[in-house]
């Protein structure tokens, strides 16, 4: 044996799976549980063996992609970064900012973090499957798989087709179209059962108990969990390497929220920001408000619901981290706040009007929500304070159903125009002609 | 009232590998019972302390979480009880 191969690199795996609750180590393994007390498993990591590879400035001369924080993730040594998922604009938000209650744009510091764009699905869950499917192949799974409410469904399914892996994939019956059809075009098998998100998602534990899938979201879960993660670094990086004073956070499942404070405090373990306390603010539909009910009564409990809502990818009623994600908005001052099927609606439009981004209508959630705090006082205009925008309004086109009516069509002639113009849209007409005779002035 | 209950694999151990069991109990609260008393390493993990079921311990009967049953629900004959530890998802 020569040297050289003596000396080839060891395995840099810098994580593990522990025990959230009685911090038992299990090694790299597809379980979401610990196997002695059943609580769920999450990824730690040796930051002190971590720290000396990364820094500010090794991160920015990196690709505009989440896997510039590589070492911040559970990645086997061997995955492909290929996919140019993540680093999604961060939007200064002074429309919004002006339209929500608490004073003028001009003394507000909000921002939009845009998932509604995240490559490939336009999605945040684009992030949490590029790192579950790193460690489905690394863990040998030839099939990967999830309970889904659409996005996740549609992440899944287009990471699948790329990577060449099976996809098969179960959604409640009742999902929205596009998010099906958005699915079914990668080719992946979806099916469709006839019960709410909680039913799908125990017949999946089901499942992945018996057969030898990569579920993404319950055997991969720990290591598909902490790809949310990126979303925090890209936050605290985007605002100049410096943690804002608020976030707000729409709730399904709960783990988004946890995994943004988790993204916080790594940073500042890493001495990348500066400590600061955060405050956490979670968003969820009243309809299905398992997480906010439970806050806003004083407890990190929670009573499972039957959702009934518009805001589907948000109709988890047995949160998987619901008692974490109410015990972080605790701890850190934030508080959580739920919008109706209208608001939510509201939400949707007000986004679109003030800002340009069309959200789905988790993203109505967060906007209405954000309304209710900063009416409250519970987020101060000064303060800065991000939005966290999960995912595309194309993908939820039902939810505006009759809010908009097709206008008739008119003859291609601009005396029809005239005409249409005078009836229809009296406001804009004469700012039309006031501009058309402004730019006759400005010829003569 | 006589009740099948679903082991899921993590819970075998306890259970001498068995997956599925059959119980004869009134109500939630009586098969606890009868299960921890029968499988007594499992009986640790189906309440706390404080005798209620643990937090990450999921019972469903025939289909319905138990937190929507009536809080005295009584069992029928041969429904289907299923334990899954942590719910994952989301």
């Amino acid at each position: 044996m020569s040297n050289q191969a003596s000396t080839k690199p060891k395995p840099t795996q810098f994580y593990e799976l522990r025990c959230r609750e009685c911090h038992t180590p299990w090694g790299n393994q597809p379980i979401s549980f610990c196997q002695k007390c059943f609580a769920p498993l999450e990824v730690v990591y040796d930051w002190a063996s971590i720290k000396p590879l990364i820094s500010r400035d090794e991160i920015a001369r990196r690709g505009t992609t989440l896997w510039r924080y590589k070492e911040l993730l559970p990645l086997p040594d061997e995955y492909d970064a290929s996919l140019p998922v993540g680093f999604t604009p961060l939007v200064k938000a002074a429309n919004l900012g002006d339209a929500l209650p608490g004073g003028s744009a001009r003394n507000k510091s909000l921002y939009l973090k845009n998932d509604a764009s995240c490559f490939p699905t336009l999605s945040f869950k684009d992030r949490v499957v590029a790192v579950a499917l790193a460690q489905a192949r690394n863990f040998g799974f030839e099939v990967v798989s999830c309970s889904s409410t659409g996005n996740l469904a549609n992440a899944v399914a287009a990471q699948a087709a790329r990577g060449g892996f099976k996809a098969c994939v179960f959604i409640p019956s009742d999902l929205e179209s596009a998010k099906v059809l958005g699915t079914e075009v990668y080719g992946a098998q979806i099916v469709r059962i006839a019960g709410n998100y909680d039913h799908v998602n125990r017949l999946c534990s089901q499942i992945a108990d018996k057969h030898r899938w990569g579920f993404v979201n319950v055997n991969l879960r720990p290591y598909y969990a902490e790809g949310s993660k990126t979303v925090g670094y890209e936050i605290a990086e985007q605002l100049g390497w410096r943690l804002p004073d608020n976030v707000v956070v729409p709730m399904a499942g709960g783990s988004l929220i946890t995994k943004i404070y988790k993204a916080f405090k790594e940073l500042v373990e890493l001495g990348l920001v500066e400590a600061k306390n955060v405050k956490f603010f979670g968003a969820q539909a009243t309809g299905c408000s398992p997480i906010s009910t439970a806050v806003k009564a004083g407890r990190n409990e929670i009573q499972p619901q039957k959702p009934a809502t518009i805001a589907r990818s948000l109709a988890i009623g047995n949160p998987a981290d619901g008692f974490y994600a109410a015990r972080t908005i605790a701890s850190t001052g934030g508080w959580a706040e739920d919008a109706s099927d209208p608001e939510i609606v509201d939400g949707i439009a007000l986004l679109a009007e003030t800002e340009g981004i069309f959200t789905e209508t988790a993203g109505g959630v967060t906007v209405a929500s954000a309304r209710k705090l900063y009416a409250q006082g519970r987020i101060k205009p000064e303060e800065t304070t991000v939005l966290c925008i999960t995912g595309n309004g194309l993908k939820t086109t039902d939810a505006l159903v009759g809010r908009y009516e097709a206008s008739e069509p008119i003859a291609p002639k601009l005396a029809a125009l005239e005409e249409y113009l005078e009836q229809k849209l009296v406001g804009v007409y004469e700012a039309f002609g006031e501009a058309r005779a402004g730019a006759r002035g400005g010829v003569l | 009232m006589s009740v099948t209950v679903s082991i899921p694999s993590a819970f075998r151990r306890h259970t001498e590998g068995l997956d599925r069991f059959d119980a004869s109990a009134a109500n939630i609260n009586e098969l606890l019972d009868v299960l921890g008393n029968r499988f007594p390493e499992l009986k640790p993990h189906l309440r706390d302390e404080q005798g209620n079921v643990r937090r990450f311990l999921n019972i469903y009967v025939n289909d319905e979480d138990i937190r929507f049953l009536d809080k005295d629900y009584k069992f029928a004959e041969g429904d289907d009880v299923t334990l899954v530890p942590s719910i994952a998802g989301g």
